[in-house]
């Protein structure tokens, strides 16, 4: 959705090693992603910000490899963790 | 887009879009009466609810503001409003706010009518026929898009609508406001998250203080009741369709209002105070928003929905858009912009917004939307708590 992003959304199912080419980079799928469901465009580390429409979405709770499978297993809301420590 | 629609001049300056006659019962005892007029007068609308009686506070206050302001719509040429006679808000009191906008009202009461209800019909169909024929010698006339309050609703969403029809919806508010009109975005409960980005938004620093203390106050109120709106989203359906946090959800819905600034956070049912974007607390049933913005005076919503939402108005033609495939064929009917083609036929959001465009100005035209051609007429007005659920408690 912008350049910035360091995840990218499935507009269609897509199986386990295809790979797929956003922004000018070759990314190959390290599980079965269905619609609408997101991977990661880098190799993350736990504590990254994840930047989906250029804001961020969520923050990494393990470290994460190019073409996993990002949702609630291994991202959290950030918003949610900001007010928990305000 | 062109940059002019042909509409109905109103008194006050307004401009509609459609032409209406509205049959509006003051109370729920009298729809009946209300529907059967609406039956066999040409161009008319019964806009019936379960109200009008039993109710006090801010809870009463809205539903007089919102039945009064859909009246009021500039789609609407004239209003007969019917009580029964002994509810809280008579048809007096209701014909009194309407006739602020310098419209054609008439009202009476069933309970004053030698003839009951039967009597009571015959009445309405005779003072609706003849409105109908003042309203049908109103011709239209091109009018700018300044003149135009347009809706922004999402309702049935799914994981695809944030990326497809929510940004195309975006593109299309920004060119209405970029012409000097007005745009609203309701659903406070869909901006948990991204309040921020709202703020950072706003025209200056009071309306960013605004938006920061209407969502605190009502997060901070409902807690006191035991009820955490930032834990409800995403629902379920939300996490399997791919959506994983609050603010992710968020951010798809508020792509619907585009880049333009914010100009203040309107109350339900209130009519923006001057043009551009505006912020409507309200909480998000869909029928309930596009009830509000009606009531605002927004001539037309678009609302985006994913997984096909049928839902319509009695005086704002609803135009639909979906990104979903599969919604789009199986709901054919049901939907105006097929935006799925961003994922089946990898066209932009930009080619969408296109189409929502031209969409947009033929249904200012007149041109009917599927909402309108099925007869989706149905109204919600928000009821607003004025007790404490502890007040309850036995």
């Amino acid at each position: 959705m912008n350049r910035e992003d360091n995840c990218a959304t499935a507009l269609a199912t897509i199986s386990k090693d295809a790979e797929i080419e956003i922004n000018g980079t070759r990314i190959k799928l390290n599980e079965d992603i269905e619609i609408g469901h997101k991977i990661t465009l880098k190799d993350l580390k736990k504590g990254d910000l994840i930047l989906k429409y250029g804001e961020i979405i969520g923050i990494a709770i393990i470290d994460i490899k190019a073409g996993d499978w990002i949702h609630t297993h291994n991202i959290k809301s950030h918003y949610l963790e900001k007010i928990k420590n305000d | 887009m062109t940059e002019e629609f042909m509409g109905f001049p109103r008194p006050k300056g307004q401009v509609g879009i459609r032409n209406k006659i509205v049959i509006l019962p003051s109370v729920v005892c009298v729809n009946h009466v209300a529907q059967q007029i609406a039956k066999k007068v040409e161009n008319s609308v019964a806009i019936t609810h379960p109200l009008g009686c039993g109710q006090f506070g801010h809870d009463f206050n809205y539903t007089i503001k919102t039945l009064a302001g859909l009246a009021t719509n500039p789609n609407v040429f004239g209003v007969i409003v019917i009580g029964l006679g002994c509810e809280n808000l008579t048809s007096k009191k209701l014909a009194r706010q309407i006739k602020r906008a310098k419209k054609p009202v008439e009202f009476y009461d069933v309970q004053e009518i030698n003839g009951g209800t039967i009597g009571a019909i015959e009445k309405g169909v005779e003072i609706g026929k003849k409105m109908r024929e003042e309203s049908a010698e109103l011709k239209r006339e091109p009018f700018d898009f300044s003149n135009l309050i347009l809706g922004l609703e999402c309702g049935g969403s799914d994981s695809i609508s944030g990326i497809t029809a929510n940004p195309a919806v975006g593109i299309v508010s920004d060119k209405i406001v970029s012409l000097g009109g007005t745009s609203i975005l309701p659903e406070f409960t869909e901006w948990i998250g991204t309040e921020h980005l709202l703020m950072k938004r706003a025209v200056d620093q009071n309306v960013a203080d605004k938006i920061h203390s209407v969502m605190n106050s009502f997060l901070d109120s409902t807690m006191k009741i035991g009820i955490d709106f930032r834990g409800v989203q995403p629902t379920p359906g939300n996490i399997a369709g791919g959506l994983t946090t609050i603010e992710e959800k968020s951010l798809g819905t508020i792509a619907k209002a585009g880049k333009v600034p914010i100009q203040g956070v309107l109350e339900y049912s209130e009519a923006p105070k001057k043009k551009g974007l505006w912020l409507m607390f309200e909480p998000g049933l869909d029928v309930e928003s596009m009830t509000g913005l009606a009531a605002a005076g927004a001539q037309v919503i678009i609302m985006t929905t994913g997984r096909g939402s049928p839902t319509g108005n009695p005086v704002s033609p609803v135009i639909k858009i979906c990104g979903n495939p599969k919604t789009c064929d199986w709901m054919k009917c049901n939907i105006d912009v097929d935006a799925s083609s961003i994922i089946t036929e990898n066209k932009s959001v930009d080619d969408i917004a296109q189409i929502l465009g031209k969409k947009l100005i033929d249904v200012c035209n007149g041109e009917q939307t599927q909402a309108e051609v099925l007869g989706f007429e149905d109204i919600a007005i928000w009821r607003v708590m004025n007790f404490p659920f502890s007040a309850f408690k036995i």
